[in-house]
């Protein structure tokens, strides 16, 4: 029996370190004016010209400012740095009057010539600070041919030709400004050492932990409600979500739409915004039965898309109608309604089109950028298009490799293939993906080889006009007759949602993706 | 004994020269490059191409290699693409974090399974045995990921007991406290089966022992049970149990990914799978030949200190 004892004394012990575990401080809640918010990963660099991902432009929308930035709710360009500008005649020629007074977070001042530094750093091979590199969204500003300081607080950009969503790539995130000095002194470390001219300045950034910004008082546009935000990056969704309901974190981003529920009632917000998102399946006209365009349509009939978004993605998503998402409100054509989910129609156009149970090979990906939830949106548009007598066999990959295999053009490999993309501007979409010289060989990401020659002045035309309305009408133009001749099926627009705690007041998204929380406060 | 190791740690290069070929063509035959998966949407052939080469990947496979090969034998690792910092500064802090959680979850599963055995052993068909073997069966057939969501689901979110996730709070003291409010679960997870594990083979080996003759002769001298149990049998049996322990280890640390990524722990579980799917290449290769090399040198350690626990096995 003397063994007994010694099991029950391990027993005690363990017991007691049990209680003691238990005795430490339960979670503490998060401290009034620090807000805290769960990221899906850590960023990459907290350098505006370094980084392509939405995880990262979170943050730095709330460090940096640009020229321009969207206006509040809309994809339009407002003032930020500059108060004003004017465009020459010709489309080629943009003067920036910058605002007086502002200073970066390191206290040097804002000027024209740090303004020039920027695109310099970024545009020019030569330039002493390109090392800091790669800038892989420079291309942004390709058209531009020279920047120069006229005086203190006037900057001329000089475009190689006219180009009209220069001002609006001026807003995206690739165009916000970064102090020259911080740049200087850090070299290739500024990613990790950042300094704007922005709402909140950095803080601290503990890897794979958090990121800490801290308000900046001297802020130009009114110092922000809140003490400090902390970006925590957590990559797993359901870890993400788990973190909301046990209090550790005061916001989350992209939560699935599955845990919505979760969510109901008053101790959390659900907050939602559509944003320049859509999301397709790229056709093949170039062989195969999607070359007929009633075959296109049929396939456009076939799709429950009300479906999709409902059942599927649990109403994160609307039904799209062409090409262009409703979030770019001035460039949208109203007056385009969704195919509607119309199987006999779908079966009749393949009766006429003379086609009887057309084999389709379909790429699907595993989940990528912008993708939603691809499987299932993949498995139901099989069933689907079965149901209307197409016969499909659905290809899966992991997202890197899909594409790799759908940008170099889907000719000889698949006749369909999901694609989702989110923009700043109307232009970029259909001109990188449905011109004929956006064919994958030209280097674009037409894959499914559309060609329209009406489709291609429109949009060569509406990138030179300088005048909005102008350009309004052509993209409506071109919507219409993109949707006519249905080179995609157009599935959805994604509404990008956030939940917040109750403590949190002020909160919007934007349509623009980023998240700004200037305004936000926490009790 | 000296030679011996020498001879085990030369043994050990020819081993990392082959894992750094072959991690790196894997690198290389998977499909995606790290320009496309930076560029997403944007990733035209010619802006693929261009960041290429500023990332300096449009050399040749083999030159890449070598230069690779050249730079690491000199301590650099080179920088990942994706998050911007040098490969070696990523690694080392990561794999700190991987080694807090798997060695607490290595000390749990050694010191539980153990025992469990022993008592199981010692009380062989007895009540603490049968309880003690369907606990363990239980242990082992539950995922430890699985276990893993299901402990936050309860602990985390129902009773918040401790924090769901991460490694140390977002505000307040790091100490060694606020260390053990984020540690107990995902250490507790993740040893579960190894413990399972260690305690079914302890019990076997303990049941071997126990039938040999110097126990019973022992017994016969009169020792106390505990220290027939202890003393004479647990240490003859550990011969059996040390090599069992060696491959728990590996276990332990390949089983963290999972746990890593359902507690959001920091460590280079985590980095590697995040790394894998960003096809920064840098980090993965960097990160895959140093967890090697210490999975190689822990090799070594415990067939050393087996050799030194059994006079029989040749050095």
């Amino acid at each position: 029996m003397t063994f007994l004892t010694l099991t029950r004394r391990m027993v005690l012990a363990g017991s007691a370190a049990l209680a003691m575990a238990l005795a430490a401080p339960a979670t503490a809640q998060t401290p009034p004016g620090v807000l805290v918010v769960g990221q899906v990963a850590e960023p990459k660099a907290l350098d505006p010209h370094a980084v392509t991902a939405v995880n990262d432009f979170r943050i730095l929308m709330n460090v940096y400012d640009g020229l321009v930035r969207y206006a509040s709710g809309t994809l339009e360009v407002e003032p930020a740095l500059a108060t004003d500008w004017t465009i020459s005649e010709d489309g080629t020629e943009y003067t920036f009057s910058l605002r007086e007074g502002v200073s970066f977070h390191d206290g040097t001042p804002f000027n024209a010539e740090a303004v020039v530094f920027n695109f310099e750093r970024m545009l020019n091979e030569d330039h002493p600070y390109h090392d800091t590199g790669p800038f892989p969204l420079s291309f942004f500003f390709s058209s531009v041919e020279s920047v120069e300081a006229v005086d203190d607080l006037t900057v001329k950009f000089t475009l190689s030709g006219p180009y009209a969503p220069f001002l609006s790539n001026l807003a995206y995130p690739t165009g916000l400004i970064v102090s020259p000095a911080a740049v200087m002194e850090h070299g290739a470390e500024f990613g990790r050492n950042p300094s704007g001219t922005g709402p909140f300045t950095f803080g601290e950034w503990r890897s794979n932990e958090a990121v800490v910004v801290e308000a900046n008082a001297d802020y130009w546009d009114g110092a922000p409600e809140l003490q400090a935000v902390v970006f925590r990056p957590i990559t797993d969704a359901n870890t993400r979500v788990a973190e909301m309901l046990s209090g550790g974190i005061d916001m989350m981003v992209e939560v699935p739409p599955v845990a919505l529920s979760e969510f109901e009632g008053d101790a959390f917000e659900i907050v939602e915004q559509a944003g320049p998102h859509v999301w397709f399946l790229i056709l093949n006209l170039k062989e195969g039965p999607f070359a007929e365009q009633a075959v296109r349509q049929a396939a456009n009939y076939a799709i429950n898309k009300t479906a999709l978004v409902e059942e599927v993605l649990e109403g994160t998503a609307e039904v799209a109608a062409g090409p262009t998402p409703p979030a770019f409100a001035w460039a949208y054509n109203e007056e385009l309604e969704p195919y509607p989910y119309d199987p006999d129609r779908a079966r009749a156009l393949l009766e006429e089109a003379g086609v009887e149970t057309p084999e389709i090979t379909f790429f699907v990906t595993e989940g990528g950028s912008g993708m939603l939830d691809p499987v299932a949106m993949g498995t139901a548009i099989q069933a689907d298009l079965e149901a209307v007598g197409f016969d499909v066999t659905i290809e899966t990959y992991e997202w890197n490799t899909f594409l790799g295999e759908v940008n170099p053009g889907l000719e000889g490999k698949a006749d369909a293939a999901q694609m989702a993309w989110m923009t700043n501007d109307p232009d970029t979409l259909p001109y990188l993906a449905l011109r004929t010289d956006a064919w994958p060989d030209q280097g674009g990401f037409n894959s499914g080889y559309y060609s329209n020659p009406e489709v291609d002045t429109l949009l060569e035309q509406a990138r030179v006009a300088t005048d909005q309305d102008e350009r309004a009408r052509l993209y409506k133009e071109m919507q219409t007759i993109v949707q006519e001749d249905a080179p995609w099926v157009f599935v959805a627009n994604w509404k990008q949602n956030a939940v917040t705690s109750d403590r949190v007041e002020n909160f919007a998204l934007e349509p623009s993706f980023f998240l700004l929380l200037d305004d936000v406060v926490k009790n | 004994m000296t030679r011996y190791i020498l001879k085990r740690l030369l043994s050990a290069i020819p081993v990392l020269l082959g894992l750094s070929v072959i991690v790196f063509a894997i690198m290389a035959l998977i499909p995606g490059d790290p320009a496309t998966a930076i560029l997403g949407s944007f990733a035209t052939p010619e802006n693929v191409e261009k960041l290429n080469r500023d990332l300096g990947l449009d050399k040749p496979l083999v030159q890449q290699y070598f230069i690779w090969l050249g730079n690491m034998l000199q301590g650099d690792f080179g920088r990942s693409f994706a998050l911007n910092r040098p490969v070696l500064d990523e690694v080392l802090e990561r794999f700190n974090a991987t080694l807090i959680l798997a060695g607490t979850a290595f000390v749990l599963c050694s010191i539980l399974g153990i025992a469990a055995g022993v008592v199981s052993a010692a009380r062989q068909y007895g009540l603490a045995d049968k309880a003690i073997t369907f606990v363990v069966l239980l242990g082992i057939s539950i995922p430890s990921f699985f276990l893993g969501m299901m402990m936050i689901l309860t602990f985390a979110v129902t009773l918040r007991w401790f924090p769901a996730s991460g490694m140390w709070p977002i505000y307040g003291d790091r100490d060694l406290w606020a260390l053990l409010d984020h540690l107990t679960m995902p250490a507790l997870a993740l040893s579960l089966v190894a413990t399972g594990v260690i305690a079914r083979l302890s019990r076997s080996a303990m049941l071997e022992v126990l039938r040999q003759d110097f126990i019973r002769t022992a017994r016969a001298k009169g020792v106390r049970e505990r220290g027939v149990i202890w003393r004479h049998a647990l240490r003859a049996a550990m011969v059996s149990i040390i090599p069992v322990l060696g491959i728990q280890a590996g276990f332990v640390l390949s089983g963290a990914v999972y746990i890593e990524v359902v507690f959001q722990w920091p460590g280079i579980g985590r980095m590697l799978v995040d790394a894998i799917l960003r096809r920064d290449i840098l980090l993965v290769q960097g990160g895959v030949v140093i967890v090697a090399a210490c999975y190689v040198l822990f090799n070594i350690v415990v067939d050393v200190a087996q050799s030194l626990l059994d006079p029989r096995i040749k050095t």
